[in-house]
């Protein structure tokens, strides 16, 4: 037997998720199709008028996006919790904070990174311009990563609380906001001719400074709560 | 276990501290209050620009401010509970809880009673009060956390991180929100001209000394509640004079 | 080390304060004199634990499952390690199957077959036993017997009093 790197873990990991997920496909399309649908409904709600739906874009589809993403949040830890591997997890002979980390980018894989690919389909839907799609697609490439980081505390400190994707949606949403206005910002900038990149650089130092602490945060948040 | 260097840093202790402490604080609390609302709404002079509307933010002010030092000083408490696991220290944020949120509320609150009179609408989407929203619901968030979870040590620790958390974002917040507001040219409730009168800033001071001596008022009224109710079952409690008032009536 | 009580006295909290999960009150742990917390993952390093939940993912078959657990162990396993490991717990001709699909005693038999490629010092199992039925006990009880003839350590709750043949087992008795 070979002793397994930290990279090795972290790579594990990763894959572990990916392929409990590839076996119950339907918890990725349904944050996919709950995505789409609430980006649906504001047309709906306000009126189809082009010009008005054209300003709304990046906000909504921002919106939709956070909501989405809350959504999927339980399920990061809720189901190692149930079944005890979330304890294996925490008796590894490896930081704790590396395994978070990894589950992060396992969950952003799975419910960030398809919604910022399915984004300009849906930005069509609301007349964006070609430049404001692309900046929307890399917008949301560097944001819900941020989303998911955060979110991984808020879902390690309510695990296996009765409130659910309510609670921790509660908790983590107003810290997501300085991403979402960046986040919307970005795009708007396309289309009011404003500075793009001071927008887009401070999702990315949201992203940085995240991928810093939020690992550590969450990995001291599970012990809270496992105690 | 830790030494307790400070005798009062236990519950048992601090109780009667407390109890006897209040009285110290919440009579000024009421005479301040008195004064800098005389003064706010009787002495000062009328504004030039706004109308007589506008003194509602000797109340506004204070409110604003101490709904984020409250916030601060929940998350030392937190932190020093989640640290060094004083008991007492939990409590205490636990307490401030719900006053910092009664004061973001009135914040708000003040704000949209100004701001009609002088924008028309109820709510404006200025950076502050945006920021001061926020912060509300980061109050609720750390009371609903906190009530949600049954065992109370895990509710402490799992409170002070998100705390903990929630200061440092509170810059960031309100950093985003500015730059929000002035990215689209947002109502910006602002205060009047560069100097105000003299009777206008001791208005404010009073009522902001009030709200402070208020605020270290109820938590100490508050904390003795949480310390009641979560050593209920200890002997040293059963034995208080008040508590046996009530089990004496009852039985 | 046996750990005896009846239901409620603590003998699950304290083989979990044991792995470190819970902070003691009062006292603290040592492992080879130095303290659980201080040594943090090299503890976890000599550590195997295993608790009431299988740890397993219904979803993975028995071999991925122990290639995961191999892996949060620390070590990689071969295929032949794993396979000869679940043929030992009696599993053969059911490792690629979906764990979903065994039963609740072949279920422990895949999370005990973790005990057969492990390497660790210390063995923590909380009632072990459970759902196993006459032939898997005896099993354990060969299993914990090797393990300890080997140089090892296990601190073990149980309802059925377990002989290991040849071991005097000590017994902590809770109240």
């Amino acid at each position: 037997m070979n002793k397994l790197s930290l990279m090795g873990l972290f790579g594990l990991v990763v894959r572990r998720d990916l392929l409990l997920a590839m076996r119950r496909r339907a918890d990725v399309l349904t944050t996919l199709i709950f995505f789409v649908m609430v980006v649906s409904l504001f047309p709906l709600g306000v009126g189809p008028e082009m010009d008005m739906l054209r300003k709304m874009a990046s906000g909504v589809v921002w919106v939709a996006a956070l909501l989405a993403s809350m959504l999927s949040l339980p399920r990061m830890f809720s189901a190692d919790h149930a079944d005890g591997t979330l304890e294996q997890m925490m008796l590894a002979p490896q930081s704790l904070s590396v395994l978070v980390l990894g589950k992060i980018v396992a969950h952003w894989m799975l419910s960030g990174l398809p919604l910022a690919l399915i984004a300009p389909v849906l930005g069509l839907q609301f007349d964006m311009s070609p430049q404001a799609l692309w900046i929307l697609v890399l917008a949301l490439l560097l944001g819900t990563p941020v989303l998911s980081m955060i979110g991984a505390v808020g879902a390690a400190l309510t695990l296996g609380l009765r409130g659910g994707g309510v609670l921790v949606s509660l908790l983590v949403l107003p810290l997501c906001i300085p991403v979402l206005i960046f986040g919307a910002g970005a795009v708007e900038a396309v289309t009011s001719g404003m500075s793009v990149v001071s927008n887009l650089s401070f999702l990315g130092a949201f992203m940085l400074f995240a991928l810093v602490f939020t690992p550590f945060v969450a990995a001291q948040a599970l012990r809270i709560s496992m105690e | 276990m830790a030494i307790n260097w400070f005798k009062y840093s236990a519950p048992t202790t601090f109780y009667g501290l407390a109890g006897k402490l209040i009285p110290f604080f919440a009579w000024p609390a009421a005479i301040f209050f008195a004064i800098g609302l005389y003064i706010g709404f009787f002495v000062a002079p009328t504004d030039a620009t706004q109308s007589e509307a506008y003194r509602i933010i000797f109340l506004h002010v204070p409110a604003s401010i101490l709904s984020m030092f409250i916030y601060l000083i929940m998350a030392g408490y937190a932190a020093l509970g989640l640290i060094f696991k004083t008991r007492l220290s939990s409590m205490m944020a636990q307490a401030l809880a719900p006053t910092g949120a009664l004061f973001a509320f009135i914040s708000l609150w003040s704000g949209a009673l100004w701001g009609k009179p002088m924008w028309g609408a109820w709510w404006v989407w200025d950076a502050r009060l945006t920021s001061e929203l926020i912060l509300l619901f980061l109050y609720l968030g750390y009371i609903a956390l906190h009530a949600s979870i049954e065992d109370v040590r895990r509710a402490d620790r799992a409170s002070a991180l998100l705390a903990i958390v929630g200061s440092v974002n509170v810059p960031i917040i309100y950093f985003s929100v500015k730059w929000w507001n002035t990215l689209h040219q947002g109502a910006t409730i602002k205060m009047t001209g560069t100097s105000m009168h003299i009777a206008m800033q001791q208005a404010m001071f009073a009522v902001l000394a009030a709200c402070w001596l208020y605020v270290i008022a109820v938590t100490l009224a508050r904390v003795r509640s949480i310390i009641l109710e979560r050593e209920a079952n200890t002997q040293w409690v059963n034995d208080l004079p008040e508590v046996k008032q009530i089990d004496g009536g009852r039985s | 080390m046996q750990v005896q009580g009846a239901n409620g006295s603590g003998k699950t909290s304290l083989l979990r304060t044991l792995c470190g999960f819970i902070q003691p009150d009062e006292g603290e742990i040592l492992w080879r004199g130095k303290r659980v917390g201080d040594l943090g993952e090299d503890y976890h390093a000599e550590l195997l634990y295993l608790g009431h939940l299988n740890a397993i993912k219904d979803e993975l078959n028995a071999l991925e499952n122990l290639e995961m657990s191999a892996g949060l162990a620390g070590y990689t396993v071969t295929e032949q390690q794993a396979i000869a490991a679940l043929r030992r717990m009696g599993l053969q001709r059911r490792e690629h199957l979906p764990v979903r699909v065994l039963s609740q005693g072949q279920r422990r038999r895949v999370a005990l077959a973790r005990l057969l490629i492990s390497d660790a010092h210390l063995w923590i199992l909380d009632e072990p036993l459970t759902a196993l039925d006459v032939g898997a006990v005896g099993l354990m009880q060969e299993l914990i017997g090797e393990h300890l003839s080997n140089g090892g350590m296990t601190i073990f709750t149980t309802h059925q009093p377990l002989q290991v043949a040849g071991v005097e087992t000590r017994q902590l008795t809770l109240v």
